[in-house]
């Protein structure tokens, strides 16, 4: 009975770890679980231990998925950092000329408050603005490129597929209907926000090569519809990002540590699909 | 993909890949601000450095139609100081130094003697806001021939009636569309828009096109901290379009 003693000593450890989720029990405490987790018995308990002299180190394993190869942890904090820096230079910059209409005369669209705005002035935003925009293009080129490359990108790229799926996850969101059964690492309402964000990170890049050199690429200006409009563009992709940083952060806080911690170590702790 | 592992495993597995990520903390140094302001300067020169490689010297910047250009009215003046610096426009002389064959004093009938070029530009502003003018003047090149300039020089440097200063490199100086401008919608330069002669460059941003021009030297070398009124600020030198 000693043996039993110490599964439910180390249990009460992970618990401690992972308040969320119970542990996969071994076959002892089969009674105490139910559901699902209960398929999950066999498995655990399969390495009993035979030789007592083991009997302190026998395994628990543990379910887990390396959700976040290295090359998309690196590039989403180094695009997440720059992302903070474009937005807070950015809309300094934007409060030298807070109009899209002519300078003459010049009407105030809106007035940034300067404490959200870095830089402190629009020559040191700009610094700010041309430095991380290099951070910002490089992580999102190599975001782009090993999602492609290695395939990646099928756990969260929108297709048509998971059009139906939206609306009853975005239900779920406001309280409105009962959690769809997860599928895979993400579900239909994160594919299309993730899969937004590339195109975000697209425009902003687009447009600002534009702002950056409307001569040398005046023929992308023009497919923007002009400088003038472009500066428009630019500006919308901000916004589009704005409005997907909230809820991404809302998610974040709200689907605890294991799940934020797996965006730094790629391990994610007893994922909720089964695949 | 789903994996059963141990808990220590797992902890070491996670250990092990936290710590891969560890080079971009580096990024925490822009949260120090003596550190951060050496760094972003060094990102704006290395944008600098990259737009001098994305200029093209013969690549020319968009031209609109008259109808187009917005009336003389809504060209905004502006200014880092005073608008109008009371230049003695009959006095007023260029001077030439530098690495020039013909230094000396230049008059504006000397300049305007050569070939005028007329052209409907947009003027871009590093705030956000542009317009597009109408410009005339002759072509900084013409005029560098004219002083026997050394045309392998990388800059040409300008001091202003307003105590402004510029410099540009040597490749937008010798733009076809780049300008020792002398009119504005026909008419002669006003003062508050830099009577006599001022620099218009539409592959550049506004605050390189120098107003009130005084003396124009031709260098190969650039004082630090002296190369421009704003850039000595923290605006990009290049300030290219």
């Amino acid at each position: 009975m000693e043996n039993a003693d110490q599964n439910a000593d180390r249990s009460e450890d992970q618990k401690k770890d992972m308040p969320e989720k119970p542990e996969p029990l071994p076959i002892a405490k089969a009674d105490a679980v139910e559901g699902t987790e209960a398929k999950l018995e066999t498995v655990v308990a399969d390495p009993a231990p035979a030789d007592p002299a083991e009997e302190t180190e026998e395994p628990v394993l543990v379910r887990a998925a390396y959700e976040h190869p290295l090359a998309i942890r690196i590039t989403h904090w180094v695009n997440a950092i720059s992302l903070f820096v474009m937005v807070a230079s950015g809309l300094r910059i934007f409060r030298a000329f807070p109009s899209f209409g002519p300078k003459i005369p010049e009407k105030v669209l809106l007035d940034i408050p300067k404490s959200l705005t870095l830089g402190g002035w629009l020559g040191g935003a700009l610094q700010w603005h041309f430095t991380f925009m290099w951070f910002f293009a490089a992580s999102g080129v190599v975001y782009v490129a090993y999602q492609v490359i290695s395939g990646h990108f099928r756990t969260m790229l929108f297709t048509s597929r998971d059009m139906a799926g939206v609306w009853p996850m975005a239900r779920h969101y406001f309280f409105l209907g009962s959690k769809p059964p997860a599928k895979g690492q993400y579900n239909p309402l994160q594919k299309l926000a993730y899969t937004s964000t590339i195109g975000f990170g697209l425009l902003s890049l687009l447009t600002g090569i534009v702002l950056f050199k409307p001569a040398q690429f005046s023929w992308l200006a023009f497919l923007f519809g002009g400088f003038h409009l472009t500066r428009v563009w630019h500006f919308a992709a901000m916004c589009g990002f704005l409005a997907f940083i909230p809820g991404h952060l809302f998610m974040v806080l709200l689907h605890g540590w294991s799940n934020f911690f797996s965006m730094l170590s790629g391990w994610k702790r007893e994922p909720e699909y089964q695949e | 993909m789903i994996t059963r592992l141990e808990d220590k495993d797992l902890k070491r597995q996670s250990r092990r890949q936290l710590l891969k990520l560890a080079p971009v903390a580096a990024l925490g140094a822009f949260a120090f601000p003596k550190v951060s302001d050496r760094l972003v300067a060094a990102g704006v020169r290395f944008s600098d450095w990259a737009s001098g490689g994305l200029f093209r010297s013969q690549h020319l910047a968009q031209t609109f139609s008259n109808s187009e250009v917005v009336p003389f009215e809504k060209f905004p003046y502006n200014g880092y100081d005073v608008l109008d610096p009371e230049v003695d426009l009959e006095k007023w002389t260029l001077t030439v130094e530098g690495d020039v064959r013909h230094p000396g004093e230049y008059k504006l009938a000397q300049i305007q003697a050569l070939p005028k070029l007329s052209q409907n530009t947009r003027h871009v502003c590093v705030e956000g806001w542009d317009v597009v003018g109408s410009f005339g003047g002759t072509r900084i090149s013409e005029f560098l021939t004219l002083v026997g300039a050394n045309s392998g020089a990388r800059f040409l440097e300008v001091e202003c009636a307003d105590d402004y200063y510029e410099s540009i490199d040597m490749a937008s100086a010798l733009h076809p569309q780049s300008l020792l401008c002398y009119e504005m919608y026909g008419q002669p330069l006003d003062r508050k828009h830099g009577a006599p002669l001022r620099l218009q460059m539409p592959t550049k941003l506004g605050y390189k096109q120098a107003k009130y021009l005084d003396t124009l030297r031709v260098t190969n070398v650039l004082k630090p901290g002296k190369t421009g009124y704003w850039e000595d600020q923290g605006y990009s030198w290049f300030g290219g379009l």
